[in-house]
């Protein structure tokens, strides 16, 4: 489709607002650059400069306030192009509510070019100040002069990258400056300074607006930044998530007869979930059904880790564990958390590093020099000794996974064995 | 896919199902903000994903969601409470402008940031209200791996056919704990087909529905004007007041919703026992021990049956007649005021529902099987 970017020769503004100029000269720069109506992505946003979309023959977006920037940042990740212009139709309002996504979309340099209307209130909701109101103007909301500095948002966008920033009085001819803004790689903003007649004019009588500007110490001008334009650029990527968890296959015998339920806990850094994962591991490798759940602090570096495991010989359904048959306790943070689940076991067996004092409970105390190995290795080590005295698993399935899994230059394999006889 | 009699065992979380049957069923831009207990999710979507976009917030995932889904792709996020929270308007956005996409919301201990690491099931009410006017959002309820797989597929099946974003809802305990699992038993995923409008054809009218979705035609061509709006607007994209036109369509939303779902989407488990007059109801988390508390007793002789809703809103209105044909019901679900219950019988529950709850962690089959025999 060729022809005019705009449809209606009246548009919705009230008289002498600021937003018609930049409406007509936007489209007119658009037409001038050569694009088509359907070259053209124009996402507006709330404010009354974004009721234009009706008066456009582009492709219109009529999202959220103050997310216009972010929905036509989406739009250029999915045209992946610089065939089609995307624009933003923004306000001083949405820029102030959505100030994130017009650093984010600077940042990465989308193909984008956003145009700020600002009349340095909100117009549509009654002329109260916004964050880039100037300091001293006159709103509904501060009829004495707004008490704050506005943003600048041309320093703020230029600061966080974008490739091109410019800001103009809308005023006289202001298409060839429109031009220059969409006729960019990568992102571009042009703040256009204007006078809502409603609101601003009334409240800063006799006030111009090319004082107003001075005044706030905002410059008409252009910045750039040498920076290049968005790439979409990917890591590698799987073709099938399923290839990435190895089918085990049944090689080992067992004797389970009924679910078991078992909680190993160390300390974070101690191979803890290694050793879990290698012993849930082993169990499906003897036919078994296993779960295997993690359970750690906020900061994983530190503290307690806990493995919570069941093994069964049919399905597990549900694999929540309150009183474990087994605890295999490693070091004295795996005790603290675990302490009131070993007081309540009335049975069953606690693997308990001989360097703790283990509390009182129903179950078989059993101590060890698990840490003897090094700490690292204390888990494994138990899992181990634990198949040893129990018979739970036979202990060459838990070698089995350790090679099987490619694991064998993490966990000294030697080393424990030799630990195992002592 | 493996051979249907093969025993294929892995050790595997529903993490990696959901992304690996969403990228299948054609999801193919997976953009997020990291949020425990929803990372599993979006590390594997960075790693399946044909495009995968880092978010700086919850806000700007919809808003690029919204975008992308515009220009034709299939976006989807993986977040929970904290960052729903902050998705709530860009998701009546996208269901406004009907772009599809598919949001997991991983559940887990609230209000506000509660605990990361904590299970439950607290959202339910929340997703029921959450877009303003009422209207109704389609969200699906995993319970099991086979739900995982085959259920995501539909959430973005159900997206694109109905042109809507679509929540799948699942919980902490569900994506993050590894379980053994014979993945030959999986179903074939295909992509979901997508059927645009003919551009060949005459005026296009972005919201003229066939029947009750309309159409779809991306941004991206330059053949017919395409107008997405979130305000309420007429057939062709145009903001209006409250022209009859405008309110039809905007009607039409919640008719779209509510008709296919009660007849095309209406996926639950049903494992009724000749001559039980007790049932078992709980979805999500607590649906493992639901299922493990009949097993038993079962086993022990108690005739019990089994209900595992997995299509949760619109509320099917299934649902209330299934429960009505049995003497006692026992709803078992990971919090303090019985979320489904409410829903189907609002203040006024019947005498004969029994509710079991929990805080901070997973409800016992033993607790359910009390509450069944008590
Ligand atoms: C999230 C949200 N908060 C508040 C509003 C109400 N609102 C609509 S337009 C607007 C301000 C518009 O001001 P501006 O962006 O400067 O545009 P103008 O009307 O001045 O052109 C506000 C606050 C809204 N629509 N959405
Ligand atoms: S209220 Fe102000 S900003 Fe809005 S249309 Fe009227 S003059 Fe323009
Ligand atoms: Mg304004």
């Amino acid at each position: 489709m060729t022809g005019s970017m705009i449809k209606s020769q009246n548009l919705p503004y009230c008289k002498g607002c600021g937003h018609d100029l930049i409406a007509r000269s936007s489209t007119e720069a658009l037409e001038r650059l050569g694009y088509n109506p359907l070259d053209v992505i124009a996402v507006t946003d709330i404010g009354c400069h974004g009721i234009i979309d009706k008066c456009l023959n582009t492709h219109t977006v009529h999202g959220l306030h103050g997310r216009s920037v972010a929905l036509g940042a989406g739009i250029s990740f999915g045209t992946g192009n610089q065939d089609q212009k995307i624009v933003v139709f923004v306000g001083d309002g949405g820029t102030t509510i959505g100030l994130q996504h017009i650093m984010e979309a600077a940042r990465l340099n989308l193909n984008v070019t956003v145009v700020v209307h600002n009349n340095m209130l909100y117009g549509m909701t009654g002329g109260q100040s916004s964050g880039l109101t100037p300091r001293g103007f006159c709103t509904t909301t501060s009829f004495k002069g707004n008490p704050f500095t506005g943003y600048d948002i041309c320093k703020l966008a230029h600061t966080a990258g974008a490739r091109y920033v410019s800001r103009i009085m809308g005023v006289g001819n202001i298409t060839e400056a429109m031009m220059k803004a969409f006729d960019q790689e990568g992102f571009s903003l042009v703040e256009v300074m204007e006078i809502c007649p409603s609101y601003g004019v009334k409240l800063n009588p006799r006030r111009k607006l090319k004082e107003i500007v001075k005044e706030s110490g905002r410059e008409v001008g252009e910045w750039t930044n040498d920076l290049p334009p968005f790439t979409n650029q990917q890591e590698d990527k799987t073709a099938n998530l399923l290839d990435k968890t190895p089918v085990i296959a049944t090689s080992f015998k067992h004797q389970l007869q009924k679910p078991y339920s078992l909680i190993i806990s160390g300390s974070a850094g101690e191979g803890v979930q290694l050793a879990a994962n290698i012993f849930a591991k082993a169990a499906m490798s003897a036919g078994l059904h296993a779960t295997q759940k993690g359970s750690y602090p906020v900061t994983v570096g530190v503290g307690f880790s806990t493995a919570e495991i069941n093994v069964s010989p049919e399905e597990v359904l549900f694999h929540g564990i309150s009183i474990p048959d087994v605890a295999l306790i490693t070091s004295s943070d795996g005790l603290q958390h675990n302490r009131l689940r070993i007081e309540r076991m009335q049975h069953g067996k606690l693997f308990i590093d001989s360097s703790l004092t283990p509390p009182k409970t129903g179950a078989e105390v059993i101590r060890r020099d698990f840490r003897s190995v090094g700490a690292r290795n204390a888990a494994i080590h138990a899992i181990l000794y634990l198949c040893r005295q129990t018979g739970i698993l036979d202990e060459s399935s838990v070698y089995h996974i350790i090679q099987e899994e490619g694991k064998a230059d993490k966990l000294p394999v030697d080393k424990i064995k030799k630990a195992m006889e002592s | 896919m493996h051979e249907k009699n093969s025993n294929d065992q892995v050790l595997i979380d529903g993490s990696r199902l959901i992304i690996e049957s969403l990228a299948r069923a054609g999801a193919d831009a997976f953009i997020g903000y990291p949020i425990t207990p929803a990372n599993l999710l979006y590390l594997y979507g960075s790693q399946r994903m044909e495009m995968m976009l880092p978010a700086p917030d919850e806000i700007t995932t919809v808003q690029w969601m919204a975008g992308l889904s515009a220009t034709g792709k299939l976006p989807v996020t993986a977040t929970s409470f904290p960052g729903f929270a902050l998705m709530t308007e860009s998701v009546n956005m996208a269901y406004m402008m009907e772009l599809p996409m598919v949001i997991v919301l991983v559940q887990r201990l609230g209000p506000a940031t509660g605990t990361a690491t904590c299970g439950a099931q607290g959202d339910l009410l929340l997703l029921n209200g959450v877009l303003s006017g009422g209207h109704p959002i389609p969200v699906l309820g995993t319970s099991s791996f086979e739900d995982c797989w085959s259920l995501s597929a539909r959430a973005l099946e159900i997206a694109v056919k109905q042109r809507t974003p679509v929540i799948l809802l699942t919980s902490k305990e569900e994506v993050m704990t590894q379980k053994s699992f014979d993945i030959s038993r999986l179903e074939t995923i295909s992509k979901v087909e997508r059927k645009w409008y003919d551009k060949d054809c005459c005026d296009y009218k972005p919201y003229k529905p066939t029947g009750l979705v309309p159409d779809f035609l991306p941004v991206t061509q330059a053949e017919h004007q395409v107008r997405l709006t979130a305000s309420t607007h007429d057939q062709d994209g145009i903001l209006q007041h409250s022209s009859p036109e405008a309110l039809a369509n905007t009607r039409r939303l919640e008719e779209k919703i509510r008709t296919t779902m009660k007849e095309d989407y209406l996926f639950y488990h049903l494992d009724h026992q000749e001559g039980a007059e007790k049932l078992v109801t709980a979805y999500g988390i607590s649906a493992a021990a639901a299922r493990e508390a009949v097993r038993k007793m079962r086993r022990e002789g108690k005739k019990v049956s089994l209900f595992i809703p997995k299509t949760l809103l619109p509320l099917p209105p299934a649902y209330g007649e299934i429960l009505s044909g049995y003497r006692r019901v026992v709803i078992a679900e990971e919090n303090m005021n019985n979320q489904l219950g409410s829903l189907l019988f609002g203040q006024k529950m019947p005498e004969n529902i029994r509710f079991v709850g929990n805080l901070g962690k997973m409800i016992a089959p033993e607790e359910i099987e009390k509450e069944v025999m008590s």
